[in-house]
C-alpha cells in the first residue's frame, strides 16, 4: 500500500475537492475580489501535491502527469501571450484591454472586466501547472535516488 | 513594436518546450531560433535611434508600466540582438550532441526575453521581474550539461544571484516607501524634492551591492569564473558578453542616473569598485592555466573598465564638467560595445578550441595556427582587441577612457588603467604563446576537424572587432554613442520624454 494511513487519506479525500474549488474560486473571482491568477494556482497546485502526499505519486500521475503539467504550462503562458497580442489586433495595442476600454469591470458580475479573468485564467493554469512540475520533478529524483 | 522585443522571444521560450513534448525536431529548434534572433536583429536595426514610449495597455505613465526607448536603449539592444545572433549560429553546430535541445533554446529565448525587458522597462519593479527572467533561465542555464562540476558551479550562482536579487527588491521596497512611486522619470522628480532622505541613500546603496552582485565586481565576483566556464560554451557567451552587462551595469546606471539623479558619493564608490575589479581581475587572470577560467577573470577586470568610465562620468557631472563626462560615458558605453563583441568571440573561439583539443588547458594544448589557421587568425583579433593593440577596436575605447581621466584631471585612475592594459596585454601573450604558437601536442595530431558552423560566427565577430574601431571617428561617435552617453547624463530629457512635462 503506497501513501500514508487510511485517515490521512479519508480526510484528504474529503477535503481535496473543497480546495481544488476554491483555487478555482480565487482564479475566476480575481477580477473583482482580491486574489487572481497566481494565488488560485497556488492553492490548485496545493491540492495536487496534498493528493500527491496521501497517495503516493502513482495515483496522482495517473491524473495528471509530468508531460501533461509541462503542456498545459506552455499553453497557459501561451495563451496569455496570445491575449496580449490580439490587443494589436482588436485594439490600441500590446496588452490592451480591446473587449471592455475604460476603468473595466462591474462588482458581482462574473462576466465583466473584458479581457481580465482571461488572463487570470491563463495565469492560474500556468502557475498551478508549473509548480505542480516541480514538486512532481522533486518527487521523481528522490525515487531515482532511492533505487 | 517595443512589446514585441519581449513577446517574440517569450513566446519563442514556452513554444519549443511544448514541441519537444510530442516531437524532437532538433532542425525545427535552430530554424525557429534563428529566425527569432535573425528577426530581433533586423527590428533592433531598424528602430535605431527612435525615440519614444510605450505605454502597456493604453495606461499613462505614471501608474501603468511603460517601455522607453533613447539613445542608450538603442544601442543596447543592438548589441544584445547581434551577440545573440551570432551566438545561435554557432549553437547550432556546437550544440548538435546535446539532448534536449527544445529545452535549451526555450531556455536561451526566455532569457534574452528578460534582458530585452530590461533594457527596455520605465518601471523599476517591472526591471526587478525581468532581471529575474533573465537570471533565472540562465541558472538552468549554466547547469545544462548535468556534471558535478556544472551543478555545483549553477548552485553557487543561484545562491549569489539569489541574495543580489533581495538587495534589488529590499532597495525597490525602500525606495518605494519613501517617494511613492515606481516609475524611474517620476522617482526622478520625487527624488529630488526629497534630498539626503536617509531611506534613498540606504536604498541606494543596496542598489550599488546587488546589481554589483549581478554585475560580478570584484567583491562579489566569486560566482562568475565558476558559472562562465561550467556553461555551455554559447551560454558563456551569452552571460560574458551581454548579461552581465545589461543585468548589472545597464541597469545600475540607468537607476543613478535617471532616477536617483547621482547621489553624492555614489559615482565615486562606482569609479574606485571599478579601478579595484579592474586591476585585481587582471592580477588573478595572469595565473590561469584554464582558457575559460582566464577569459571569465579577463571579464571581472574588463566589466570594471565600464564601471570606471561610468561612475567617472558621474563624477565629472556633479564637478559640473558636463563635456569632459560626456566623453567618459562615451568611453564607457563604447567600451561595453567593444567587449560584447571580443569576449563572446573569444568564449566562442574557447569552444572551437575545446572541439579541437579535447581540452582547455594552456599547458596541454598549442601550435594552434598550423592545425586551424582560420580560427588561429580570428582568436588573435580577439586577444589582440582586447588588450588594446591599436588598430583594433579595443585600444580606441580604452583611449576615450584614459583621455577623459586625464582632461578631468583624476590622474591617479588613468595611471591605473594604463598599468591594467599592461597586465591585460600580459595575459593575452601568455595565451598567444602557449596556444597560437609552438608545436602541435601529442593530443592535436588526433585532432577533429571543425565545421565552416563553428568558425563563420568567430569570422563575423573578428571582422566586428576590426570594424567597430570606426565609431572613434567624430562623424559615426556623435550618431551613436553620443545620444546614448547624453541619455545617462540629461536626466531631465528622460523625465520630459517619459512623463511629457
Amino acid at each position: 500500500m503506497t501513501g500514508m494511513s487510511s485517515i490521512v487519506k479519508t480526510v484528504t479525500r474529503w477535503v481535496s475537492p473543497f480546495i481544488f474549488a476554491f483555487g478555482i474560486y480565487i482564479a475566476l473571482t480575481g477580477h473583482l475580489t482580491p486574489g487572481g491568477g497566481f494565488p488560485g494556482g497556488v492553492i490548485i497546485a496545493g491540492c495536487f501535491i496534498l493528493l500527491t502526499l496521501a497517495f503516493g505519486k502513482e495515483a496522482t500521475f495517473r491524473l495528471f502527469n509530468l508531460k501533461s503539467s509541462s503542456v498545459t504550462d506552455s499553453l497557459a503562458a501561451l495563451s496569455f501571450l496570445c491575449m496580449g497580442l490580439l490587443g494589436y489586433v482588436f485594439g490600441s495595442g500590446f496588452m490592451n484591454n480591446f473587449i471592455e476600454s475604460g476603468f473595466p469591470g462591474t462588482p458581482f458580475r462574473l462576466l465583466s472586466g473584458g479581457n481580465m479573468p482571461i488572463l487570470n485564467l491563463a495565469i492560474g493554469l500556468k502557475v498551478g501547472a508549473s509548480l505542480f512540475a516541480v514538486f512532481a520533478y522533486l518527487a521523481l529524483f528522490r525515487a531515482i535516488e532511492e533505487d | 513594436m517595443l512589446p514585441l522585443f519581449v513577446a517574440i522571444p517569450l513566446g519563442v521560450g514556452f513554444l519549443l518546450p511544448l514541441i519537444e513534448e510530442f516531437r524532437d525536431r532538433t532542425r525545427l529548434f535552430s530554424v525557429f531560433v534563428l529566425l527569432e534572433t535573425g528577426g530581433l536583429l533586423a527590428l533592433s536595426l531598424i528602430k535605431f535611434g527612435d525615440k519614444g514610449i510605450y505605454r502597456m495597455g493604453g495606461w499613462a505613465p505614471p501608474f501603468g508600466i511603460n517601455f522607453v526607448q533613447d539613445g542608450l536603449t538603442s544601442l543596447i539592444l543592438v548589441v544584445i540582438s547581434g551577440i545573440a545572433f551570432v551566438t545561435t549560429l554557432f549553437a547550432i553546430t556546437y550544440m548538435k550532441e546535446y539532448e534536449n535541445l527544445g529545452r535549451f533554446y526555450g531556455l536561451f529565448s526566455l532569457m534574452l526575453a528578460g534582458m530585452y525587458g530590461v533594457a527596455l522597462t520605465g518601471d523599476i519593479f517591472n526591471m526587478y521581474v525581468y532581471l529575474e527572467v533573465a537570471a533565472i533561465s540562465s541558472y538552468a542555464l549554466v547547469g545544462f550539461n548535468r556534471g558535478a562540476e556544472e551543478i555545483e558551479a549553477s548552485f553557487k550562482y543561484l545562491i549569489m544571484g539569489a541574495v543580489g536579487s533581495v538587495f534589488i527588491l529590499l532597495g525597490i521596497a525602500l525606495l518605494y516607501g519613501s517617494v511613492g512611486s515606481l516609475n524611474i522619470a517620476d522617482i526622478s522628480v520625487k527624488v529630488s524634492e526629497l534630498p539626503n532622505d536617509s531611506f534613498i541613500v540606504l536604498s541606494t546603496a543596496l542598489f550599488i551591492v546587488g546589481f554589483g552582485l549581478k554585475a560580478a565586481f570584484i567583491p562579489f565576483h566569486s560566482w562568475l569564473p565558476d558559472a562562465h566556464s561550467s556553461a555551455p560554451t554559447p551560454i558563456s557567451a551569452m552571460l560574458s558578453g551581454v548579461l552581465i552587462k545589461v543585468l548589472g551595469i545597464y541597469a545600475l546606471a540607468r537607476l543613478l542616473f535617471n532616477g536617483l539623479n547621482l547621489p553624492g558619493v555614489a559615482p565615486s564608490i562606482l569609479t574606485w569598485i571599478g579601478a579595484g575589479s579592474m586591476f585585481i581581475g587582471g592580477m588573478i587572470a595572469l595565473g590561469q592555466k584554464d582558457l575559460k577560467r582566464l577569459l571569465a577573470y579577463s571579464s571581472i577586470s574588463q566589466m570594471g573598465y565600464i564601471t570606471l568610465a561610468v561612475g567617472m562620468g558621474g563624477i565629472l557631472i556633479n564637478q559640473g564638467k558636463p563635456g569632459i563626462a560626456t566623453l567618459a560615458l562615451m568611453g564607457g558605453i563604447f567600451h561595453l560595445v567593444n567587449h560584447a563583441t571580443y569576449k563572446s568571440l573569444l568564449f566562442l573561439f574557447s569552444g572551437s578550441v575545446e572541439k579541437i583539443f579535447g581540452s582547455r588547458d594552456l599547458s596541454e594544448i598549442g601550435g594552434l595556427n598550423s592545425i586551424s589557421p582560420v580560427s588561429g587568425a580570428a582568436g588573435t583579433i580577439g586577444t589582440l582587441s582586447i588588450s588594446g593593440v591599436p588598430p583594433f577596436n579595443g585600444f580606441w575605447s580604452k583611449l576615450v577612457i584614459v583621455i577623459a581621466a586625464i582632461w578631468g584631471k583624476l590622474y591617479p585612475l588613468a595611471g591605473i588603467i594604463l598599468f591594467t592594459s599592461a597586465i591585460t596585454l600580459a595575459y593575452y601573450l601568455k595565451v598567444q604563446r602557449q596556444l597560437f604558437m609552438g608545436k602541435p601536442t601529442k593530443k592535436a595530431s588526433e585532432l577533429t576537424k571543425t565545421s565552416a558552423g563553428l568558425y563563420i560566427p568567430l569570422i563575423i565577430l573578428a571582422i566586428c572587432c576590426i570594424g567597430l574601431g570606426l565609431l572613434y571617428l567624430p562623424e559615426i561617435r556623435g550618431l551613436v554613442l553620443k545620444p546614448a552617453a547624453l541619455a545617462l547624463q540629461e536626466g531631465s530629457e528622460y523625465t520630459k520624454l517619459v512623463l511629457g512635462l
